[in-house]
């Protein structure tokens, strides 16, 4: 029973993850990509008048099935599931979370951070609302994100993908090492 | 928006069902892990990557070897990926917005259901990127 609520180890959860390749191609041609969804759901509640919202998102539809068992999955595991323990990162990472003022870990996110009081602060502000808007504008000027271009355009070994998945770790890293601790100092 | 549920459609929810407790379970919708991966201090997120992409990739190499069709009996088309330059440029700015949120879109959706109900507002934040990018469309270098 209690295997049940322990974290799976990365070569349980990346194989899975990468199943979800064939499974989608074999349903129906459908090809893995989550930010999509985002496109669609401006598509289907503030078209205005902008030419790349005005098309046809209920063809595609099937992507918002994906992403509401999305909501689900991490519902089962994230609270029928969860895990008790903070999770099992290394030293050197709780090390530097703390030097940048960071309480122990515990859960999946720092509840210090992410919750709704925080976002009326400079931090929170930062990471939620600036945060979120750079997901959403830069996923969609790249046309996918780390499901459509670093899953699947991977895995049909397309070469704008590996770009795409370089300069999002690019990307990454630059704002990990020297933004946040700037925006967790404030 | 789903007036009418089709059941054509119930397949996907599953595959999502199990796609969003494997990143959840596997710990990839963590803020921390996203903080860990950027820092290089752990292999979990690297080995969840180097499993999930030959995995996919030895799969779509026996479906176009064993010339499997869908289950509407038709061929699995070829996946191509064009480049422009905005697979580098919107690339990074998304990277910007991982290393904060510690979320992709994937993930945005998880932990929405795994109870961080604060994400919604990231999420909408990630909306109004979307609807900003098809605004500036015109004066994006492509």
């Amino acid at each position: 029973m209690e295997l049940l609520f322990k974290p799976w180890p990365w070569y349980i959860a990346g194989p899975i993850i990468g199943l979800s390749v064939p499974l989608l191609l074999l349903m129906g041609n459908k090809k893995l990509g989550v930010s999509s969804t985002l496109r669609q759901l401006c598509a289907a509640c503030f078209p205005g008048k902008l030419p790349f919202l005005n098309y046809d998102w209920k063809k595609d539809s099937w992507n918002l099935y994906l992403v509401i068992g999305m909501i689900i999955g991490g519902f089962i595991g994230g609270k029928l599931l969860a895990d008790p323990n903070p999770v099992n990162l290394s030293e050197s990472t709780i090390w530097q979370l703390k030097s940048m003022g960071l309480n122990d870990p515990q859960g999946l996110m720092p509840a210090e951070l992410f919750n709704w009081a925080s976002l009326f602060t400079t931090k929170g502000f930062f990471l939620m609302i600036v945060g979120g808007f750079m997901v959403g504008f830069g996923t969609r000027y790249a046309r996918g994100c780390t499901s459509g271009h670093g899953i699947l355009g991977l895995s049909a070994l397309q070469w704008p993908s590996l770009l795409a998945t370089a300069s999002f770790f690019i990307g990454g890293i630059l704002f990990s090492h020297f933004v946040l601790p700037l925006i967790l100092s404030v | 928006m789903f007036t009418v549920i089709e059941m054509k459609n119930i397949k996907y929810l599953l595959v999502g069902i199990v796609f969003g407790l494997a990143l959840t379970k596997g710990e990839a919708i963590s803020w921390y892990r996203i903080q860990e991966m950027f820092h290089f201090q752990s292999f979990h997120m690297y080995g969840i990557f180097m499993t999930a992409v030959p995995v996919g990739a030895l799969s779509i190499l026996l479906i176009r070897k064993l010339k499997l069709k869908t289950l509407q009996g038709e061929p699995v088309e070829k996946i191509k990926k064009v480049y422009h330059h905005g697979v580098i440029i919107g690339g990074m700015i998304f990277g910007f917005g991982w290393a904060l949120t510690g979320a992709c879109p994937g993930p945005l959706y998880a932990q929405i259901g795994a109870g961080y109900s604060v994400t919604i507002v990231t999420f909408v934040s990630a909306l109004l990127g979307t609807w900003t990018y098809a605004r500036l469309i015109p004066y994006l270098p492509d």
